[in-house]
């Protein structure tokens, strides 16, 4: 009788087994299909827009001379935010893991991951209605004195909502990113190489220079191209600060327009051939991030020692 | 005779050319003083004053420093100015938001009924009456809220049973079997997908399935589903991983089914850590704006139903009231108002992290010791 009811209470419990594996398994294969599911609806309603007509995209001339322009004012407003905030937070990272006495560091991160809590709404608000106000004065003098860079040439906007003004916000949005990171990865450098560096009579400085930052190099790299991901796909700071327009070189002037930006000024009021020439162009969007994390999660899967990095 | 002896100090070479023990705080004083007279000649400003100084004190630190203890600890100092400055410097923007937020925000919470009443009526001509007679600003923010608190938790409904089952398979089941090794990596990427093409795909998948236009608060959950879902699976599969081997050997070895021992021994061994993760995950979507403009709309009116009719959120209302102010002519109420939402929408996310840390520290597992 006994091994009966063992048997029996086996059974039942196998079939709970099976089920909760099962939709283990179930959640995450939804995901793989999701995120192929985002690629597939997106080419779909995308296709419309790339065999129309060229007279009927918007432009007249087709959707590549309609994209270049926008991709290209990606680019640049997401390199400016890199040129700005790599340094920044890895000088920040250094203080709060070398720096900082070690009774505020955690403190000290928390204070820097407020700054990516704040919804990047509000940082737009904050760059349309205090940024872009303070900075234009820099701009004009920009204008004047460097004027001869065809990037800094003028006359400079007088309401300072420039690409600059936009980049700079960026900056101070994907610095938390970058920050975090590497700060893990600073942190996960060997006790041994940093106390053999200063035990050699190194100042703190030559110690980092010699450890620290060889150790992190390509932990870096991928948080720098994480915070690129974030930069690129970054909508709303760009979509509030910047007067947009057409591609200019000029930092300083209104002009230029990103992907993402595009898509959330124009997606509301869209129809028609419109809404697929923006999905097409999230699609791009889409493509160019997803190129960029992937590098950015292959340089971090082949130094597993960085586990704290993902 | 008797030679006096007379102990000669001499410096041990160790400690040879060193600065003062008080050398930056002189340093600091004399930056300062300079930094106010040369601001003093060209228009002084506490920002301007600041950066002077700071680059006075960097420099004079690091040239004593080198006119005295060598080019290696100048560079150290150098190094330090930086390292130091950098992290000042990323403390700017955060003050400085917070503090636009609060000053132009107050006045918009305080105006009355801001928070339960909606924009349902609330056109131009209200807001140049209000703009020129000095009336109070009608209209609020209750649709917006209504709207995001009701998105929020759907997309929370859906990401958490599929978050945390994922994470379930990977750290219990996966064991690095191929499949379990792609899902990891694709949750990686996915945590990089830029919210507004989540927020496309959303659109898309509903304009193929249901039909075109489709906009309701039920799509913006599960474009805002895609951007939590890859949050909820990091954090819970770093709280699982953690749970001791031992509890769940302690649990087969009493012949628990594998299930039973995960459902009643690992989760609530980490339950603390995956409730804060999740409360993270919200505070991370509450604020986003580019998925719920391209996939709810925007509204003026209360809209209760999730799966039929344009929606509001904070967020997008902030966005709408700043470039499309309700009357063009007086930005002033609208901007009033939209800062007035981004107040409440700071706070909502600041005490959704404090939660988080809280959740952290209060729930977390007893140790016994």
């Amino acid at each position: 009788m006994t091994t009966t009811s063992l048997t029996k209470s086996r059974g039942a419990g196998r079939a709970g087994d099976k089920v909760f594996s099962g939709a283990a398994l179930a959640a995450g294969c939804l995901i793989l299909a999701v995120l192929f599911g985002v690629a597939l609806f997106l080419v779909i309603q995308a296709i419309p827009a790339f065999t129309a007509p060229a007279e009927d995209i918007q432009g007249g001339k087709g959707f590549f001379a309609y994209i270049w322009p926008i991709v290209v004012g990606t680019l640049i407003a997401a390199i400016i935010a890199l040129v700005i905030a790599t340094p920044v937070s890895i000088g920040v990272a250094l203080f709060i893991s070398h720096y900082a006495p070690r009774s505020l560091a955690s403190g000290l991160g928390y204070v820097i991951d407020l700054l990516a809590a704040i919804p990047s709404v509000i940082y737009g608000a904050w760059g349309a209605a205090f940024l872009a106000r303070e900075i234009s004065p820099a701009y004009d003098w920009l204008a004047d004195n460097m004027g001869w860079l065809p990037i800094f040439q003028g006359p400079a906007s007088a309401t300072g909502k420039t690409i600059l003004t936009a980049g700079i916000v960026l900056s101070v949005m994907v610095l938390p990113i970058i920050t975090s990171l590497s700060r893990e990865i600073f942190l996960q450098t060997p006790k041994l190489h940093e106390e053999a560096a200063l035990a050699l009579g190194a100042t703190r400085w030559e110690m980092i220079k010699m450890s620290v930052l060889p150790f992190a190099r390509p932990g870096i790299i991928s948080a720098v191209m994480l915070g690129l991901g974030r930069a690129l796909g970054e909508t709303m700071a760009v979509a509030l600060v910047l007067s947009s327009g057409a591609l200019t070189a000029s930092l300083i002037q209104s002009g230029n327009q990103t992907i993402a930006a595009e898509i959330a000024l124009n997606f509301p009021e869209a129809g028609g051939l419109k809404v697929n020439t923006l999905i097409a162009a999230g699609l791009i969007l889409f493509v160019i991030t997803l190129g960029v994390n992937m590098v950015a999660r292959w340089i971090i899967s082949r130094h597993k020692e960085f586990s704290g990095a993902n | 005779m008797t030679p006096t002896l007379t102990p000669v100090r001499k410096r041990s070479a160790l400690t040879k050319g060193q600065l003062p023990k008080f050398a930056p705080y002189v340093v600091l004083a004399i930056a300062l003083v300079l930094g106010a007279a040369i601001l003093a000649l060209i228009g002084f400003n506490a920002f301007g004053w600041g950066i002077v100084s700071a680059i006075l004190f960097a420099a004079g630190l690091v040239g004593w420093s080198a006119a005295v203890e060598g080019s290696r600890k100048a560079k150290d100092k150098l190094a330090t100015c930086l390292v130091v400055g950098s992290f000042l410097v990323a403390l700017l923007p955060l003050i400085s938001v917070i503090w636009t937020v609060m000053v132009n925000g107050i006045p918009g919470i305080i105006t009355p009924r801001f928070l339960t009443t909606s924009m349902n009526g609330v056109t131009g001509v209200f807001d140049n009456r209000a703009a020129e007679e000095g009336s109070p600003v009608l209209g609020g923010i209750y649709h917006a809220l209504l709207g995001t608190l009701e998105i929020t938790l759907l997309a929370t409904v859906i990401s958490v049973p599929v978050g945390l089952l994922t994470a379930v398979y990977l750290v219990e089941y996966g064991h690095d079997r191929p499949i379990a090794r792609a899902i990891t990596f694709f949750v990686d990427v996915m945590t990089g997908i830029p919210s507004i093409v989540a927020g496309l795909f959303a659109a898309a998948f509903f304009f193929a399935v249901v039909g075109p236009g489709t906009k309701t608060g039920a799509v913006a959950a599960v474009a805002l589903s895609v951007l939590m879902i890859p949050v909820v699976v990091r954090s819970s599969e770093e709280m699982l991983k953690i749970v001791p081997n031992e509890l769940r050997e302690a649990s087969y070895a009493l012949g628990v089914r594998k299930w039973r021992t995960i459902l009643k021994v690992v989760i609530p061994t980490a339950i603390s850590g995956i409730a804060s993760g999740v409360t993270l995950a919200i505070a991370r979507v509450i604020g986003e704006t580019a998925p719920i403009l391209v996939t709810a709309g925007f509204a003026t009116s209360i809209n209760n139903n999730v799966f039929s009719g344009w929606m509001a959120s904070l967020p997008t209302f902030i966005y709408t009231q700043i470039l499309n102010p309700t009357s063009p002519s007086n930005p002033d109420p609208s901007n009033q108002r939209a800062w007035g939402a981004a107040l409440v929408l700071i706070v909502l996310v600041m005490l959704l992290n404090l939660g988080a840390r809280l959740i952290a520290r209060v729930f977390a597992p007893k140790t016994g010791r």
